[in-house]
């Protein structure tokens, strides 16, 4: 097809973290089947823009090419995405790339997600089990659990839920509907569980779960499906009830 | 540990938004739709409200200071969202974006009805009866100004019930919220016919 020859990218570009956003326009020859990352890769080959005129490769993170890390993840033709799982079929023409909105750029289309790490150091997304000596088989999981536990886990910290959220900004401390889910994930496993108050008064800090105002359009964008409503819902009622323990209780030394 | 007061007064702010801001509002709309009924069972309701023992005292911690500091948290809350509809326009976006809108509406709403009303009878320039709201309600303008902040309200409660569900880890799953949603669009119309009609009362007299 003739019109298909051409394939035409508008791209937010920034050459650094300080300096101003451009547009540059971009037309590479069509091929079948291609994604966006193709795309790209096809301007980094030859990086001369629509007008014909010599500029810089366009810069882009990837790892995977297989939606699994995340790294990849742009606003393509005003949604937040990954760019190895856009094809380039699919999509309407010009094809708008632009860097997610919510994390700093450093550089065109690659963003520092660094504050999702924070926020999972917030909620300690991880389980403590180093020791000096061998601590024996864990205790067992139900198999029920384990399953939605899973799809839990399936989380690639691409930060597509907080760029879709109206409360991640840079206006707001909100911890982002991510990180919250993944300290479900780790309070449901039964190691992790030993630890599961620490990771609720993580939440509550300042910064933590209370920012979230429940326009749910994380759990509509989240290219791994994780019901990250449920998981926020859950996590409310599980730090209300934390609250209450940490006034009223008598679970800590003092 | 790091702080945890944000934690609180969001809860709080939750908390307050229906125990006690929007039971008052509903009894409110219901005493008030006694006008439907005849000036004089109107005027018998209200002066029961307003004869309650410790009545300054019941206004100001049930109903001025918890609407005083949801207000205030709430206006914040506002201006630190940016809302998105036009890139992810889901239906639950959109009521977020909404409750944002109808705080801000019922604020403004609320303050001109409270100026014209309580503060009005409290300098002694009013009485509280049918004649007062019957005045007011007579003007056209003011007729519209308080269907908007009526139905701005209601939904403002109605939605922030369905909020509140979730703020407090009572619906979870996808099933309850959505059930819920049909509960409080329910709630919604229920309670803003009570305005309504109560509305079209004192300025139609039918
Ligand atoms: C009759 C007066 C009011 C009633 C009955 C009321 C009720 C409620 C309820 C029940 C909620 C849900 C809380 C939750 O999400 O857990 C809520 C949320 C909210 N209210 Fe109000 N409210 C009133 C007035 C106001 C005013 C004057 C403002 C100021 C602009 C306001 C701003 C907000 C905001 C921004 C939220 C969303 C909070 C969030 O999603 O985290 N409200 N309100
Ligand atoms: S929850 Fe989903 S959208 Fe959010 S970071 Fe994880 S994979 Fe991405
Ligand atoms: S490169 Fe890993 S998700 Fe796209």
């Amino acid at each position: 097809m003739a019109e298909q020859s051409k394939v035409t990218f508008i791209i937010t570009r920034q050459d650094g973290p300080e300096s101003a956003p451009y547009e540059e326009t971009f037309e590479i020859p069509y091929r079948q089947n291609m994604n966006v990352i193709s795309g790209l890769m096809e301007i980094r080959q030859n990086p001369v823009n629509a007008k014909g005129e010599k500029t810089t490769p366009v810069m882009w993170d990837m790892n995977c090419l297989e939606e699994v890390c995340g790294a990849c993840s742009m606003v393509i033709n005003g949604t937040a995405r990954q760019s190895c799982a856009a094809l380039v079929d699919q999509l309407e023409q010009p094809i708008r790339l632009e860097p997610m909105s919510t994390f700093p750029v450093v550089r065109d289309l690659i963003v520092d997600r660094e504050r999702m790490f924070d926020a999972l150091k917030q909620v300690k997304a991880w389980i403590p089990i180093d020791g000096t000596h061998d601590l024996g088989p864990g205790p067992r999981m139900p198999e029920n659990k384990r399953q939605w536990a899973y799809e839990l886990s399936k989380c690639m910290t691409c930060g597509v839920c907080l760029e879709a959220c109206p409360n991640v900004n840079d206006k707001s401390n909100f911890i982002g509907p991510a990180a919250i889910s993944q300290a479900r994930l780790f309070n449901a496993h039964p190691t992790g569980e030993m630890n599961a108050s620490d990771r609720l008064n993580g939440l509550m800090e300042d910064g933590g779960i209370d920012g979230c105002g429940n326009s749910q359009n994380c759990v509509q964008v989240c290219p791994k499906g994780i019901p990250l409503t449920t998981s926020i819902a859950a996590m409310n009622r599980a730090t209300n009830i934390q609250a209450f323990k940490n006034f009223f209780g008598s679970d800590s030394a003092l | 540990m790091a702080e945890q007061r944000e934690f609180f007064y969001r809860r709080l702010h939750s908390f307050l938004g229906v125990v006690p801001i929007g039971i008052f509002l509903v009894q409110h709309l219901i005493v008030n739709h006694f006008a439907v009924y005849g000036e004089e069972s109107f005027n018998q309701a209200a002066g029961f409200m307003g004869g309650l023992p410790f009545v300054l005292l019941l206004e100001i911690f049930v109903i001025y200071l918890p609407i005083l500091f949801h207000a205030i948290l709430g206006v914040y809350i506002v201006f630190t969202a940016r809302n998105n509809v036009s890139r992810y326009g889901f239906f639950r976006n959109w009521m977020f974006k909404i409750q944002r809108i109808t705080g801000i509406i019922t604020l403004i709403f609320i303050v001109w009805h409270v100026f014209e009303t309580r503060v009005q009878i409290g300098l002694g320039n009013a009485e509280a009866n049918y004649t007062l709201m019957e005045g007011i309600l007579t003007n056209p303008f003011m007729f519209w100004f308080y269907v908007i902040g009526v139905i701005s309200t209601v939904f403002h409660f109605a939605n922030g019930l369905w909020s509140f569900l979730v703020t407090w880890g009572i619906t979870q799953s996808p099933k309850s919220q959505r059930i819920s949603t049909y509960a409080c669009i329910v709630v919604f119309f229920a309670v803003s016919y009570l305005g309504i009609r109560t509305l079209i009362r004192f300025a139609y007299g039918v």
